[in-house]
Parts: structure tokens; sequence; C-alpha cells
């Protein structure tokens, strides 16, 4: 009944999972795109974090904070092409996305 | 003994539960809910784990930040979320049949891999003892990453002007305070003097000009 580092390892694979899952069921809302996509940073930040604890290294702890930051400004930088987006086309429909065609 | 396992299996069922209504749920704003819930267990297995501080900035970064980031946007946005969920049916037994295969083989790297006890360990920094795990943390990003510290912070600088540039637009209408224009105006420029005749009062070409 004791609790290793497969167990941990083992949320982290289910949660990457269902954020591959979540990109592909919502293909045309990117809003859950990105939330699919705070998912899979979060089951990474898990198994570096399960890793650093289990291998008595706390370097892996540090790597963890700045995936963190990565993420947030991930988030802050999708969301904010996001709103551009929208006030440019109306809609926020991935398969809209083809300006660049020409 | 038994008291950790009980809440690693109430955080990670709860986590991965909320993960998957957060791919499935017809309202984004019941999404970012969903998230929430999913980043406050994480953090309850990080607990766990014994990475408190990394727990605490879990909440306070997500929960905090980005997921209310996401619910502004949610909420501003206009946008009809249900003709965005077309093809969500279509999509998945192909979705599912790949992300069965895929966690399939994630497990069983997982459950049959060992770390060899014979190799030494290649250990960068270890976990001091009797210290906190927010001092520990602190030990090490201080001194021996505080490169990285400072391209983080960078990183969240440039991400920061990035949003703000995206996102400001200047309207021709909007009147905005021009400090020089202010500075710069005489007498002449704000005002003039005109002769009226008596009785007569301002005619009516004048009107015009004398509104501006």
């Amino acid at each position: 009944m004791t609790i290793g580092l497969g167990h941990y390892l083992s949320v982290a694979a289910m949660l990457f999972t269902l954020g591959i899952l979540g990109i592909f069921l919502n293909r045309k809302n990117i809003i859950v795109i990105l939330m699919s996509v705070e998912l899979i940073l979060l089951a990474v930040n898990i198994n570096l974090v399960a890793f650093s604890t289990f291998l008595g290294d706390i370097v892996g702890q540090v790597f963890a904070l700045l995936v963190l930051t990565v993420a947030a400004a991930e988030a802050a930088i999708g969301l904010a092409v996001l709103v551009v987006y929208f006030r440019n086309r109306g809609s926020i429909a991935v398969e809209d996305v083809n300006l660049m065609k020409g | 003994m038994i008291l950790p396992a009980l809440f690693f299996y109430l955080f990670a069922a709860v986590c991965v539960a909320s993960a998957v209504m957060v791919i499935v749920s017809k309202n984004p704003v019941h999404s970012v809910l969903y998230l929430i819930l999913a980043f406050v267990n994480a953090s309850g297995l990080f607990v766990l784990m014994g990475a408190e501080f990394l727990a605490m900035i879990l909440v306070v970064v997500y929960v905090g930040a980005v997921a209310v980031l996401f619910l502004f946007v949610i909420m501003m946005l206009d946008v009809d979320f249900t003709e965005l969920r077309e093809g969500f049916l279509q999509y998945m037994p192909i979705g599912l049949v790949i992300g069965g295969i895929f966690l399939f083989e994630l497990l069983l790297t997982v459950s049959y891999w060992v770390i060899d006890p014979a190799k030494p360990k290649a250990i960068t920094a270890a976990i001091p003892a009797n210290v906190s795990n927010t001092e520990a943390l602190g030990l090490v990003l201080y001194t021996k990453y505080i490169h990285y510290f400072q391209l983080a912070g960078m990183v969240l600088l440039v991400a920061m002007i990035g949003a703000i540039v995206l996102t400001l637009r200047h309207k021709a209408n909007v009147k905005r305070q021009d400090i020089n224009v202010q500075n710069a105006r005489t007498p002449e420029m704000a005002m003039v003097v005109r002769k009226v005749a008596v009785g007569q009062g301002l005619q009516d070409a004048d009107a015009a000009e004398w509104v501006k």
C-alpha cells in the first residue's frame, strides 16, 4: 500500500493523455485547446517533481518552476493573440485561421 | 501508513476526473472551473510528494492568474460555443484510439521501468536534510541557477510586453491628454477677439467660426 514513483508517473501519464485527447476532440475550440496544453504542462510538472523527490535531487523542482513560468507566459500570449484574432474576424474557430494562405 | 495512500488516491482520482471534465464539458466556463479543480488536486499531490513550495506556487499562479485570465477571456468574447463543438463525436473514435494506445504505451513503460540500483546516482544538488522545502529550493535557485531564474523573469517580461502590444489599440475618437500641446498653447491660439456692432450682436456668418 506504499505509494511509489510509478504511481505518480501513472497519474502524470493519464493527465498527459487527456491533454492530447482534448486537442483531438475540441479541434475547433481554441480556448479548450489552450486548456489542454495547460494540462499537458501540468503532467510534465508532476513528472519532474516526482523524480525530484524520489531521487532526492532538488534540481527537478527548479526545472518545474521554470516550466511553470513558461506555461504562464504561454497562456498570456496565447489568450492575447486569441483576443486580437477575435477582434479582426469575429470568430475563434480554428479552421477559419487561414489569413496567411494568401 | 494508510492515510498518505488514501490521500494519494483521492487527489489522483479527482485530478484525472476533472481533467476528463475539462475536455468534455459543453460550456468553456465549466471547463475552466474543472481546470482549477485539477490544479488544486495536483498541488495536493505535490504536497504529498514533499514539494510544498511548488504546490503553493501552483495554486497562486494557475488558479490565481492563469485560470482567471481564461475566465476573463471566455466571458468577454461573444462567441457561440455550441457551433464550436461540431465534430466532437466525429473525432471521438480516432481520438479515443490514439489516446488509448498512447496511454497503454506510457503505462507499460512506467510499470516495467526501474532504476538500476547498481548504477551510481548522478545527483546534481541533493535535497538537504532538516531544511524546509522552500529554503532548500531557494538555496539552489538563487545561487547555482541564478541565470535560469533571471531568464525566467525575462520570459515573463517579454510575455507581459507582448500581451500589452498585441491587445493595445488607439481609438481615433478617444481624446487623450497631450502635455506638449497643452503647454504650447497661447492666448492667440485659444481665443478670438471680435468687434460686435451695437444692437446687432454676432452675425450668423461669425457664429460658425465662433463655435470653434
